[in-house]
């Protein structure tokens, strides 16, 4: 079925800026518990299909509070963690945090509107200067997360071909 | 992993911050076209289509070629394949996010029915 609720549109709107676009059919209070709940937030961060686990999930959310997101993959005994600040929490509307794990993260914000019943989330990720968000397209990575283990998988072809020699 | 090639980003999305720019790659996207064509498409001095083409030039994303007094415009060697295809990724994992999410409201909203 083809709903059209539920796109997700992405969109570089500036030289530094990434909008992220997705429509959910539940009230702002709702979709903001997905957001600042550890539990909750470990069921859908890193789906499946990322190939990853969710290790552990702390989450201070508050203005000024922490965060930690510590994820594993199959092919590695070094975990990886991201981490970062709550710069602002508005409850069921707007949430703003950086990204700290690497040099010249992008700081994101999230904001909840809500009208009849239903919640348009708009995630901003905005990074320091063009040439921060040029450079995390060149990369090829997707917010960090891929690349990190892509590298892992890259590392692991070449285990395997050496080991077959 | 894809490496890509390292493209200067810089200067294709500085070509493509304008839309008449946008416009007349659209444009080229369908059709080669000669620079007085593209003028007169978009309602504009033939110095001013000059520019923007020019400027498209220089990213790449537009070669012109002179035969006989015509300047004919086509689409560059650079496509915008590598930003797209990054673009594309990063849809699909805020997709794939977004509809492990749904099923964490769908609970949430079950649970909070439960409790009326």
């Amino acid at each position: 079925m083809n709903d059209v609720s539920r796109v997700t549109t992405t969109e570089r709107v500036s030289d530094c800026e990434l909008m992220v676009m997705r429509r959910f059919k539940a009230p702002a209070r709702i979709v903001f518990q997905a957001w600042t709940r550890p539990e909750l937030m470990m069921r859908w961060w890193a789906p499946e299909s990322f190939g990853i686990t969710f290790i552990s999930c702390e989450m201070d959310v508050r203005t000024g509070g922490n965060y930690r997101f510590v994820f594993g993959h199959p092919a590695s005994d070094q975990p990886v963690a991201f981490f970062g600040r709550y710069v602002e929490v508005v409850a069921n509307a707007r949430l703003v945090w950086t990204n700290e794990e690497a040099e010249n993260g992008a700081v994101t914000t999230v904001m909840f509107a809500e009208k009849d019943g239903q919640t348009e989330v708009v995630l901003r990720e905005v990074y320091p200067s063009k040439e921060a968000l040029d450079a995390a397209i060149e990369s090829g990575s997707i917010s960090g997360y891929d690349a990190q283990f892509a590298h892992l998988d890259d590392l692991l072809v070449t285990l395997a071909q050496s080991a077959e020699k | 992993m894809v490496q890509y090639v390292k493209p200067s980003f810089d200067v294709a999305f500085g070509a493509l911050s304008d839309p008449t720019r946008r416009g007349v790659l659209e444009q080229l996207g369908r059709a080669d076209a000669s620079i007085t064509e593209l003028a007169e498409r978009f309602h504009m001095t033939l110095t001013g289509m000059k520019k923007h083409v020019g400027v498209l030039e220089q990213a790449g994303l537009v070669k012109t070629e002179k035969v006989g007094r015509v300047r004919t415009c086509k689409l560059g060697p650079r496509r915008l394949d590598d930003e797209m295809q990054w673009i594309d990724r990063y849809r699909e994992m805020w997709t794939a996010r977004f509809d492990e999410m749904d099923k964490v409201i769908e609970v949430l909203k079950a649970k909070e029915k439960g409790d009326e």
